[in-house]
């Protein structure tokens, strides 16, 4: 049975017909972010009060009659727009007004003022944080303006849960080329020109990984979108599958084409259950449109795709623990080779894609090899997502080309370093973690270092799946290693020996460390063990699991030796080895806290400033807990 | 805290296996689908009760130290019923540096949970830590059920606690 084949440009001139009946847009964030902060109730709020002040409210385009199409608004829901902390978003089309923090009770004055008389409300603008400039659209606000959104682009703007617009903003041409007039062989070939590498850690070559999957003989292959995101800190594929569904579609379409593959899964981790409703939407969307099915695009090449729900565990990242998690095993990892693109799931070849990477596919293909290789570095062309968080002005999501500097994103787009209130106050910047539990920290001398899988590398950092947490001054970063030790050991799976008790050591050596405990053969102890780990596990998990422990001894070894040595915490964060102390200042010699104290350890006179006795104290943080005046420290 | 009525209508075992083998039947009894049937058992019964593994390792012709093992291994199958609301405390990377520990310890001060409890005598809440939300542009994040709150203090978590025990004593 063949299924009909979609002409592409009749879908999307349909919707530009249909489109084009609205006299304006009203695009509502409805990412994860925005959705916690209350957007959905922003959208209700539009849909049900524009009909009373006169407009009609649509949530869908369609043809309008001609006397209705000046009073139609579409009002329409968008993936994440990146800037979450400033949501619940609402964007004005077409004037392109940003309106930040919008709630329910300002959507009244919004319809009044804007929709009615073409005002601008002020206060729901950006405001700048230095100069408190307000600034009107995404071009004017710096987060935006200093970025360069070609992945992202379409997320935030257009509507997740409408194919129909996908398509009408070019969306599956790419998919269409590829299926009717190139050949498995020329996809690879593109792919490989163009210098796309994995955006999910490792940087592997696209292209190549394809075409390892192409050369192999067999009457069944598998491609595996890979979106069980672990890596704490980095939400970039979350907020692509949520925001444009269909681009990661169309990239898994163009693999399979490119390796022969008839079955695609797409693994989302269970976090995600936005990410999981959109994507099962987008895929029955596409099934019923006929561009997934058994005769895609009349190539008669089938391709069936399913949405699989992880269960919690980071280790399912790696390819082969992933392949056994779609089997229904434990997802434990397998040693390679065979690598999956000889011997994957099924035992059959198979290709694993990141999220990312396979929705920069079509523009790989579109653009063609030249123009990705425009923008980023000679090694790393195209662009890379970042999740920007931690103590920075701005927290979200970014894009810039590859080869851009820390300094630009975390001054210009991020808007400066903030204390742990989120406010700039001039805190010095310490180091930025990158790549999660696998990869390392940046320091100031690596402000102006262009960021790129090889510069990463040098400096004993890695791209990873794109976290990047800012982190000030009073950070220890003792802790923070501790932090990504702690939960690596968790998400061990226990096959190899190096990676279940190293890590488990390496936790005890750190807390050691913390505590203080640690004696001065323990800084080597934990750096041998950490090498051994990287040398001898198995999988990507246990070799890249002691990068933090390392990259923190090597640029903050000075920190680790105070608290060894000197039994001190320069970030003044490790409990253990604080000194208790009373502020004379804020003292005010009330007494309270030496009547509470259980070991006596408290004296002092009378409306006189308390001290306390180091010797004694056992550190139960009572007095803190009762001083009126905050002026207990330390315990 | 306000006392919860236990489960008036505890499911006997015979409605308990009658889910179980719509579940099963709807994956086709293929033993490949075993994470997906334990996460729709997971959902009907909010964990997965022994008797309930057992039965699905021998429908799916599996030995049942195979489906334990799958059940133990990911973090999101509980073999311990679960209290009647969930508060999820992200400790991501994002949030812990954003100070999600004193958070954390605020909760379940308020609970009076003690160091080996993840769920309240009285069934109705259960404290757990997840790595990542993947909402960390909202840092520190608490997801209390389905529902997502951002930019929390110690204070404001409390008083979402506060507000769920409220609701729950006066109904």
């Amino acid at each position: 049975m063949s299924c009909p084949s979609i002409e592409l440009n009749v879908v999307a001139e349909e919707y530009r017909q249909a489109a084009a009946g609205q006299h304006r847009r009203i695009i509502v964030c409805a990412g994860t972010g925005c959705v916690a902060n209350g957007s959905l109730r922003v959208r209700d709020a539009f849909v049900a009060q524009l009909p009373e002040a006169g407009w009609s409210a649509i949530t869908v385009p369609s043809p309008a009659s001609e006397d209705e199409a000046d009073r139609r608004v579409l009002v329409s829901g968008s993936g994440c727009q990146g800037f979450c902390q400033m949501g619940p978003l609402v964007t004005i089309l077409p004037e392109g007004i940003l309106y930040t923090k919008v709630r329910p009770e300002d959507v009244p004055e919004i319809i009044e003022a804007t929709l009615g008389r073409g005002e601008v409300i002020e206060r729901l603008l950006y405001a700048e944080p230095f100069s408190g400039t307000r600034c009107r659209d995404t071009a004017t606000i710096p987060f935006y303006a200093r970025q360069q959104r070609t992945v992202l682009k379409q997320c935030g703007a257009i509507d997740p849960e409408d194919v129909r617009e996908y398509i009408a903003q070019g969306g599956y041409s790419a998919a269409e080329r590829a299926y009717t007039r190139l050949t498995p062989e020329q996809v690879c070939d593109e792919v490989t020109r163009s210098g796309l590498r994995g955006r999910g850690g490792g940087g592997f070559p696209t292209g190549r990984k394809w075409e390892l999957a192409r050369i192999q003989e067999s009457d069944a292959k598998y491609i595996i979108c890979n979106g069980d995101e672990g890596d704490p800190g980095a939400f970039m594929d979350r907020s692509i599958m949520e925001g444009n569904p269909h681009a990661v579609i169309e990239g898994l379409m163009i693999a399979a084409r490119a390796v022969g593959a008839q079955e695609a899964y797409i693994y989302v981790r269970a976090e995600y259950p936005l990410a999981v409703r959109r994507l099962r939407r987008a895929v029955a969307d596409a099934t019923a449109m006929g561009l997934l099915g058994d005769n895609v695009f009349g190539s008669r090449q089938g391709l069936r795709c399913h949405v699989m729900e992880g269960a919690g565990a980071f280790v399912c990242g790696e390819e082969t623990a992933l392949i056994a998690s779609i089997e229904g095993k434990r997802g434990m990892p397998a040693p390679k080779p065979p690598f999956p693109a000889q011997r994957g799931l099924w035992g059959k070849p198979t290709v694993i894609n990141n999220v990312e990477t396979l929705a920069t596919v079509p523009l790989t293909l579109n653009g063609g090899a030249t123009e990705f290789h425009s923008v980023g570095t000679t090694g790393s062309p195209g662009t890379k997502t970042f999740a920007l968080t931690g103590h920075v002005a701005n927290t979200g999501l970014i894009e810039v080309p590859f080869g851009a500097t820390l300094r630009e994103i975390v001054y210009n787009i991020g808007g400066g370093v903030t204390d742990d209130s989120g406010k700039v106050t001039g805190r010095p910047f310490k180091a930025v973690q990158i790549g999660g539990p696998s990869g390392g920290c940046l320091t100031e001398e690596h402000l102006d270092l262009p960021l790129d899988y090889d510069s990463l590398r040098s400096v004993g950092a890695m791209v990873g799946s794109g976290g990047l947490v800012v982190m000030n001054d009073q950070t220890c970063m003792v802790s923070i290693a501790r932090f990504f030790m702690q939960f690596t050991q968790n998400e061990s799976c226990g096959k190899c020996v190096l990676c279940r008790e190293g890590t488990k050591q390496m936790l005890a050596l750190l807390d050691d460390i913390i505590e203080g405990r640690a004696d001065d053969r323990t800084l080597d102890l934990l750096e041998s063990l950490a090498t051994a780990v990287a040398k001898g596990s198995l999988c990507g998990l246990g070799k890249t699991a002691p990068n933090p422990v390392l990259s923190t001894l090597r640029y903050f070894r000075a920190e680790y030796e105070a608290h060894v040595y000197q039994r001190r915490c320069p970030a003044r964060r490790c409990k253990a080895l604080l000194t208790p102390e009373i502020d004379p200042e804020k003292c005010r010699g009330c007494t309270v806290c030496a009547r509470q104290c259980p070991v006596g350890a408290i004296s002092g006179e009378r409306k006189q400033p308390h001290v306390i006795d180091v010797e004694k104290c056992i550190k139960c943080g009572a007095c803190r807990e009762v001083c009126k005046f905050d002026a207990v420290g330390g315990v | 805290m306000s006392a919860v009525t236990a489960p008036s209508s505890a499911p006997t075992m015979v409605r308990k296996f009658e889910k179980v083998c719509a579940i099963l039947d709807q994956h086709g009894r293929d033993p490949a689908k075993l994470i997906p049937i334990l996460q729709e058992v997971q959902e009907e019964y909010r964990y997965l009760p022994e008797q309930v593994l057992t039965f699905v390792a021998t429908s799916l012709g599996l030995p049942p130290a195979r489906v334990y093992g799958v059940a133990t291994f990911y973090a999101h199958f509980a073999l311990k019923p679960k209290g009647k609301h969930v508060i999820r405390l992200c400790d991501g990377t994002a949030c812990h540096v954003k100070q999600s520990i004193p958070i954390l310890e605020a909760i379940r001060a308020r609970l009076g949970l003690t160091e080996t409890m993840d769920t309240t005598p009285d069934m109705l809440f259960t404290v757990e830590t997840v790595s990542c939300l993947g909402a960390c542009g909202l840092a520190p994040v608490v997801v209390v059920d389905e529902d997502v709150h951002g930019q929390m203090t110690p204070e404001s978590a409390v008083a979402l606690v506060d507000a769920i025990v409220e609701a729950e004593g006066s109904r």
